[in-house]
């Protein structure tokens, strides 16, 4: 008896679907799994885990926070980049922030709802951020279009005839009342404090550039979120401007961790692969076994 | 070196190995694909599945076995997600939710591997090495096959015989993309890729706190993910993972796999039509837009116009250390100019005009140089339209190969070019319309407009990237993107074998003197132009309400 051609072609179907599923799906990871076996592959199939004082420690190629129990960074450590990741480094929850380059606006916390703490926009976050490595190194944290508290430099602007035409209000709209506006006038202006659950949908977003300097003395990486959020390495800049912090910790030269630095940094492959970036538990583990900070 | 240099080199080696491999791969996949003979495993396997390898089918056979397969694939994937919490290595994550079955299942099928659902949190190692990523290889196997039948309506003459699927499935499969794929994978291993059926392994940071390290068979997925021009990643991050994507080298490899096969199948191409003059002519129409995306988005992203940009002095939110702003830019460019989506960083984070032209990339219909196959077949369709409006300049009667371009092929053409922008401007609008949905939205004003309109662009155009703050695991985006990979999938495959079909039938038309030369430069000009005009115009309005009005201002 010959099957109609519709229904034979589906039995074929199911035949080749088994059979690519046996070839394609067992046999072919399986042989890889093998092969990841060989010595020398071994430890990179594995996922490159790093033993310290005879305990896992982590993946080289993962990144980890190195902060206390309550989030603050362990000063004698090398600290990696701000993380998506779940609570920060997560690989269960593997994220990108995805807040966009016009993420400029906060959500207010609820006055009423104490546990209410607001959304923050990316660029609030790049200021908070920057104002805290900055405290943190030392240095100068300011930021273009940040205001000298680490919060986005934004002002709601209204204008008599919608998007054009006189400055008839201006508000800070990330600067919650009772706070004091980063600028007092905008325009000839007064520039107001941000009332939660006003309507300012016809404000004109414009953000304030400032007087910060185009290249700020922070990193940009150390600022932003990575694509994975456990990207495990720091670029060459954020790694240096933590030596001086890391030598005082450790007390040690400035030198003697720049030489570190410089072990564990990653070149570009073949010179022009990528970008040189800094390997951190690596080299917070070297810090360990060399510099010791005994427990204070 | 400064950055700029390097990212240039990236892009230049990149295009010169693309062009060292472009004739002994392309010469291969013709011998793999025209061989007389069947060998004796492939004679072995038509056993198993039940078919007869001499026989060659018409257009509405293959579709119709090329359906078949496609439904049973289905099927399949679906439940298998929907028990895979009885399974061997479920590493005890429940049964996948029926709405996200659907969409993962019709995801994978279509080529597409958008992603509603984080890997590393929702699907056992089972689900992903015996499910997820064997459509990996077939979904890409059969595009390239519906090429090859396309390609056979061109070169033969008065038949209605187009090929067998089943051969070519399985001949793409066994000798094109398993070889690639298996060394590729090995090379990934060596580079940091994992490949092991862990569960995990928990570790005490040095901090004190716990940490959970992910285990997986990563490498075999990763390597036909790109090869394949896929996409779904084995983790949420994507090729953003370390451990999917270890170093600035494996990123190359990664962005080389999936340009790989779409620009070398022009050389198979000129080869099956006997006249290698018109291979290089679609490879330098693909070439042109190719080049051009990516000097673009590696421009804008230097620039890094935007306030949060310029806050921070340079466009690194959603970008890896080791890889950088440029080498990220290049896989952008690259994932969206085929039709793969694997990202190893965030477009939703780009700056406007940097996201927007990954956008423009899928919309251009995935043609430069596109999907493996997929990529080929649009930009033949791209093609009859073309010496269809240069027929209608000059007052002649347009042909392409010595094949007449009649009013039914160029009905199945428009029909092909219509089916995307209708799911993705219908979907978008839909979205938009209900308060629900436009709640998914993570950014608001513009570039909220810009994830929904990238989101259903993605899905319809089989690409699978995503402006990934939109919250898209809700039954109706489940249910409304799965719909949009489906109909954007074989509606247009089935357009093109009918196609193939009435090219197969007709008689081949001898070159004479009015005939327009579509290997010359002339051409390859009116082909790109014809692109830009026809795909971009279609989606203007919408991009102007989106990055533009960002991007501008």
């Amino acid at each position: 008896m010959r099957l109609p051609s519709w229904i034979a072609a589906h039995l074929t179907a199911l035949r080749a679907v088994i059979l690519f599923t046996v070839l394609l799906g067992i046999a072919y990871p399986l042989v890889l799994v093998g092969i990841g076996q060989i010595p020398g592959l071994a430890g990179r199939a594995d996922g490159s885990l790093v033993t310290f004082k005879g305990a896992k420690v982590g993946s080289a190629r993962i990144g980890q926070l190195f902060t206390d129990n309550s989030g603050n960074p362990l000063v004698q450590y090398f600290q990696p980049r701000p993380s998506a990741a779940g609570d920060g480094y997560d690989p269960t929850s593997t994220s990108a922030s995805n807040l966009g380059p016009e993420s400029v606006v906060d959500t207010l916390p609820n006055p009423a709802d104490s546990s209410d703490t607001g959304t923050q926009s990316l660029l609030t976050q790049v200021c908070s951020r920057s104002l805290a490595v900055g405290k943190l190194e030392g240095v100068d944290g300011s930021r273009p279009f940040c205001t000298s508290d680490g919060i986005g430099a934004v002002l709601g602007v209204f204008h008599r005839d919608g998007a054009t035409g006189p400055v008839t209000r201006a508000v800070s709209l990330n600067q919650a009342c009772p706070a004091k506006p980063f600028i007092a006038r905008y325009r000839n202006t007064p520039v107001e404090c941000a009332r939660f659950g006003a309507d300012y949908a016809k404000a004109v977003v414009t953000p304030i550039r400032g007087s910060a300097p185009a290249r700020p003395r922070v990193p940009a990486d150390a600022v932003t979120a990575s694509g994975s959020g456990l990207d495990p390495q720091i670029s060459v800049d954020y790694a240096h401007l933590q030596a001086p912090r890391i030598a005082r910790e450790r007390g040690t030269s400035v030198a003697t961790v720049r030489r570190l630095i410089d072990k564990y940094t990653t070149g570009r492959a073949l010179g022009f692969l990528g970008k040189p970036a800094v390997s951190v538990l690596p080299l917070n583990l070297a810090l360990d076994r060399q510099f010791p900070k005994r427990a204070t | 070196m400064s950055d700029l240099t390097a990212g240039i080199l990236f892009i230049v080696s990149m295009f010169v190995v693309l062009a060292l491999v472009y004739v002994p791969l392309g010469d291969y996949m013709y011998r793999v694909v025209n061989r007389e003979r069947h060998l004796r495993v492939e004679r072995g396997i038509y056993k198993l599945i039940g078919v007869n390898p001499s026989g060659e089918q018409s257009w509405r056979a293959y579709a119709r076995s090329v359906l078949a397969f496609s439904l049973i694939s289905l099927l399949f994937l679906y439940l298998f997600q929907r028990v895979q919490n009885g399974l061997w290595l479920s590493l005890g994550f429940p049964a996948v939710a029926p709405d996200l079955s659907w969409n993962t299942a019709v995801s994978f099928v279509a080529n597409t591997n958008w992603q509603a659902y984080s890997g590393e949190s929702t699907m056992g190692h089972l689900v992903q090495m015996a499910g997820l990523a064997v459509q990996n290889f077939v979904s890409a196997a059969v595009g390239i096959s519906v090429a090859m039948a396309l390609i056979r309506g061109f070169s033969r003459k008065l038949t209605d015989q187009l090929g067998n699927f089943w051969v070519d499935l399985v001949r793409i499969t066994l000798w094109i993309l398993l070889p690639i794929a298996f060394i590729s994978a090995i090379v990934l291993i060596a580079g940091g890729v994992v490949q092991n059926l862990s569960a995990g392994t928990d570790v005490q940071t040095i901090a004190g706190s716990t940490q959970h390290v992910t285990g997986g068979p990563v490498a075999s997925q990763e390597a036909i993910k790109e090869l394949g021009t896929n996409g779904g990643g084995f983790y949420n991050a994507n090729s953003a993972h370390p451990f999917e994507n270890p170093a600035s080298w494996t990123n190359w490899l990664e962005v080389f796999l999936i340009l790989l096969i779409p620009f070398s199948l022009p050389r198979t191409f000129g080869r099956m039509v006997g006249s290698n003059k018109q291979g290089y002519a679609l490879l330098s129409a693909m070439a042109i837009m190719a080049i051009a995306s990516v000097v673009l988005v590696n421009a804008f992203q230097g620039i890094h116009h935007g306030t949060v940009p310029m806050a921070v002095g340079a466009a690194t939110e959603g970008t890896e250390s080791r890889l950088g702003v440029y080498n990220s830019a290049t896989f952008a460019s690259a994932t969206t100019l085929t039709s793969t989506g694997a990202v190893n960083s965030f477009h939703d984070s780009y700056t406007a005009l940097g996201g927007a032209i990954p956008l423009a990339s899928m919309m251009l219909g995935e043609v430069a140089p596109g999907g493996v196959g997929s990529g080929l077949y649009g930009i033949l369709i791209l093609a009859i339209i073309t010496v269809f409006v240069a027929g209608l300049m000059v007052g002649r009667s347009p042909e392409y190969l010595g094949k007449k371009i009649g009013a039914r092929e160029v009905k199945l053409a428009s029909l092909y070019i219509l089916t995307t922008p209708t799911l993705v401007l219908f979907g978008t609008g839909l979205a938009m319309a209900l308060g629900g949905e436009r709640a998914s939205m993570l950014n608001t004003g513009a570039h909220g407009l810009s994830e929904v309109l990238y989101a259903f662009t993605s899905g319809a155009n089989n690409n699978g990237s995503a402006f990934a703050g939109l919250s898209a695991n809700t039954v109706w985006y489940n249910t409304a993107i799965g719909l949009a990979m489906l109909l954007g999938r074989f509606l247009p495959i089935v357009f093109v074998l009918g196609l193939a079909g009435s090219l197969a039938r007709q008689k081949l038309v001898p070159e004479s003197d009015g005939t327009l030369r579509t290997y010359q430069p002339l051409f390859v000009g009116m082909l790109v132009g014809v692109t830009l005009i026809v795909v971009l115009l279609t989606y203007l309005p919408a991009l102007a309400l989106g990055p533009l009005a960002e991007g501008v201002h």
